[in-house]
């Protein structure tokens, strides 16, 4: 007999008497303003925002931003950045691009949260390799909490999809946060609207 | 074969012996508690969210067979490929036949307690494949040839001048510089050439979902996520458990995982891997190793809902203060000593002494197990099984017959004050005594409570 089949029969033997799955609700009654929770836990994540100073583009923004930054990719055409990801030939090429730039899918205001897939990186690794992220996302398309977020088609459709939520960090050491462990050091949320996906 | 019995209360003399790491761990862990509750607080139905997970998990339990069926259909139809492993041997030798197959030297690896159960890596090492641990506290227990000690943070146990001393002794960082920030960047140098070069990537789950097949993993730190989308070969390693039904219940889990962990709302990345990037390969490997067998037992099946959260270690009072390798074992603290015994039995079977059954545990499980009435459970089981020690036998026996009888009892105590005030240390802190350990016996009173009761309100009827 294979494991397989070695597993799931001992399991069957062995399941207790069958017990009702739940409804999950929405949990959305008397809810705090969504973009002002937004701001609040994206902070509270070591995230920062942004807005677009006006006439500004993101490339100036990015530049303005990042002085020092040699190599920056641009997964949005919101951005042009100085190297062409499509031009890569392996995700590991990434690992000295200085800033990444991307748009999210939307937003999640319980927890400060973006969605993104392949469809919004490109190349996934770019969320992670690259030194600083900076991410676009329309402040009409934040929900307000997770129960809402799990509803859209996106964790059904995409291969990979992250609610990413501010830059990578490590508390490992006697619990002194740090931001910037492995991933990105740091994620900047520029509030602007467009990107009709 | 008869393994050794665990001695968890000499274990945790070690780490006692270090004041200045007992009071750091305590007072980090206690921390760690606190956020949870202010979190926790701080939404309005988070005993609902409670109630809901609970149940859900119950439900998964209680159908595990076609779920993991349902898992299986949907990651072979998005292009996984799935295996199958009875034991921790049969999942080593699965993933290293993914490795061999595919000449992969290097592994990447976010942190995975199955793979600990597993005792994974060694046995990979000792073949030929190079594996990194990535995670920060999971890289410093390698450096330092040590297990973890808590199932989400795994180097608790260690101030910042021993992560100094580990660094330095292995990556060459300057061993009398133990600034975390110095520390950490140090990490994230040495580690980054190998998620760069490496082969492979692996991940556990904190969630499998059998309504689209997804591995879905929550970190901090974005190695999981360096793991997977780099390489060109992903392997999760999944217990049967971690099946949920639906994507509308990760909602549920999520809001409450970090929160109960770290006292966070989120992790960093909540990550689901659904299918392979083109061009790459996934493969998902399902680990009984004993959870089947767990779910035939009527008292401890519903210990297969734990989410591996941490909330109960951090809050419990004696995994505080032993620490987590005192039980030397993969899982610690309260969770720990009601699924070690299943194990074995006699290994473990000092474990579910390690508890001072004040419930706390249960009270701040995210997935409501009725965790410390499975540790009273266990201490039945684990008398009539005849696996007690001799000297907790003996106690408990002379106990038992003590307390059936009033006059024995009003002698014992007049006589324990007695024996306490005269009798020569030796013959008091011997190791018969186990509340003669790591502390003073207390003064008994002048007066026991019976006496002071007939004092002052009368003789009793």
């Amino acid at each position: 007999m294979s494991s397989r089949d070695d597993i799931l029969g001992v399991i069957r033997r062995h399941q207790p008497a069958a017990r009702p799955l739940p409804d999950v609700p929405l949990f959305d009654a008397n809810l705090p303003p969504m973009l002002d929770r937004f701001k609040e836990a994206v902070t509270r994540m070591g995230g920062k925002l942004a807005e677009l100073p006006r006439g500004s583009d993101v490339d100036a923004f990015v530049r303005d931003r990042f002085p020092d930054a040699r190599i920056i990719c641009s997964a949005t055409p919101e951005a042009r950045g100085t190297r062409d990801l499509a031009t890569l030939s392996a995700p590991a090429d990434l690992q000295d691009v200085d800033v990444g730039v991307v748009r999210a899918r939307f937003g999640v205001a319980e927890t400060g949260s973006v969605f993104l897939s392949e469809t919004e990186l490109q190349v996934n690794a770019i969320g992670y390799l690259v030194q600083h992220f900076v991410i676009l996302l329309d402040p009409a398309v934040i929900l307000p909490n997770l129960h809402h977020a799990y509803e859209q088609p996106g964790f059904r459709e995409a291969r990979y999809a992250v609610l990413m939520t501010g830059p990578s960090a490590t508390a490992d050491i006697e619990g002194i946060l740090i931001h910037g462990a492995q991933g990105v050091r740091s994620l900047t949320i520029v509030l602007m609207s467009g990107g009709a996906q | 074969m008869r393994e050794k019995r665990i001695d968890h209360a000499e274990a945790a003399s070690e780490f006692i012996a270090s004041t200045e790491h007992v009071a750091f761990h305590d007072r980090r862990l206690w921390d760690l508690r606190k956020k949870r509750d202010r979190e926790s607080e701080s939404i309005p139905e988070w005993e609902e969210l409670r109630r809901l997970a609970s149940a859900i998990k119950e439900h998964t339990l209680t159908h595990l067979a076609d779920y993991l069926e349902e898992f299986e259909r949907n990651a072979i139809a998005n292009g996984a490929r799935v295996h199958w492993a009875v034991d921790a041997i049969e999942h080593n030798e699965i993933v290293l036949d993914i490795l061999r197959n595919r000449g992969a030297k290097t592994l990447v690896k976010a942190k995975s307690m199955l793979t600990e159960e597993c005792d994974m890596r060694p046995f990979l090492e000792k073949r030929g494949v190079t594996v990194i641990e990535t995670d920060l506290a999971e890289r410093i227990q390698q450096l330092d040839d040590e297990p973890p000690s808590h199932i989400v943070v795994p180097s608790v146990h260690k101030l910042r001048q021993d992560v100094a001393q580990v660094f330095g002794r292995t990556i060459g960082t300057d061993p009398t510089n133990s600034d975390p920030h110095y520390l950490a960047e140090s990490q994230r140098q040495n580690t980054r050439p190998y998620f760069v070069g490496a082969e492979a990537g692996m991940t556990g789950a904190n969630f499998a979902v059998a309504e689209t097949g997804s591995i879905v993993v929550c970190t901090n730190e974005g190695n999981a996520d360096l793991s997977v989308n780099v390489p060109p070969l992903y392997i999760a390693s999944v217990g049967v458990e971690k099946l949920i039904p639906r994507v509308r219940d990760l909602g549920v889990f999520v809001r409450m995982l970090s929160r109960s962990a770290l006292g966070s709302p989120i992790t960093q990345y909540t990550s689901h891997m659904r299918a392979p990037r083109p061009g790459t390969e996934m493969h998902i490997v399902l680990v009984d190793n004993g959870r089947s067998e767990r779910l035939g037992m009527a008292d401890f099946w519903t210990s297969l809902k734990c989410i591996r959260c941490g909330a109960c270690m951090n809050t419990c009072p004696v995994y505080r203060r032993s620490g987590g390798l005192s039980y030397g074992a993969t899982y610690s603290g309260p969770i720990g000593v009601i699924i070690d015994p299943t194990f074995s039995l006699r290994k473990y079977s000092n474990l579910p002494f390690a508890s001072t059954l004040n419930g706390s545990c249960s009270n701040v499980c995210p997935v409501k197990i009725n965790i410390h009435e499975q540790i009273y459970k266990w201490r039945q089981v684990i008398a009539e099984r005849g696996q007690l020690p001799f000297v907790k036998k003996q106690a408990m026996q002379a106990a038992g017959k003590v307390l059936a009888s009033p006059k024995l009892y009003r002698a014992a105590v007049e006589g324990a004050s007695a024996a306490s005030e005269y009798l020569p240390r030796f013959m008091l802190y011997t190791r018969f005594n186990a509340w003669g350990r790591q502390r003073e016996v207390p003064v008994a009173p002048q007066q026991t409570f019976r006496q002071w009761y007939i004092k002052n309100r009368g003789q009793p009827s």
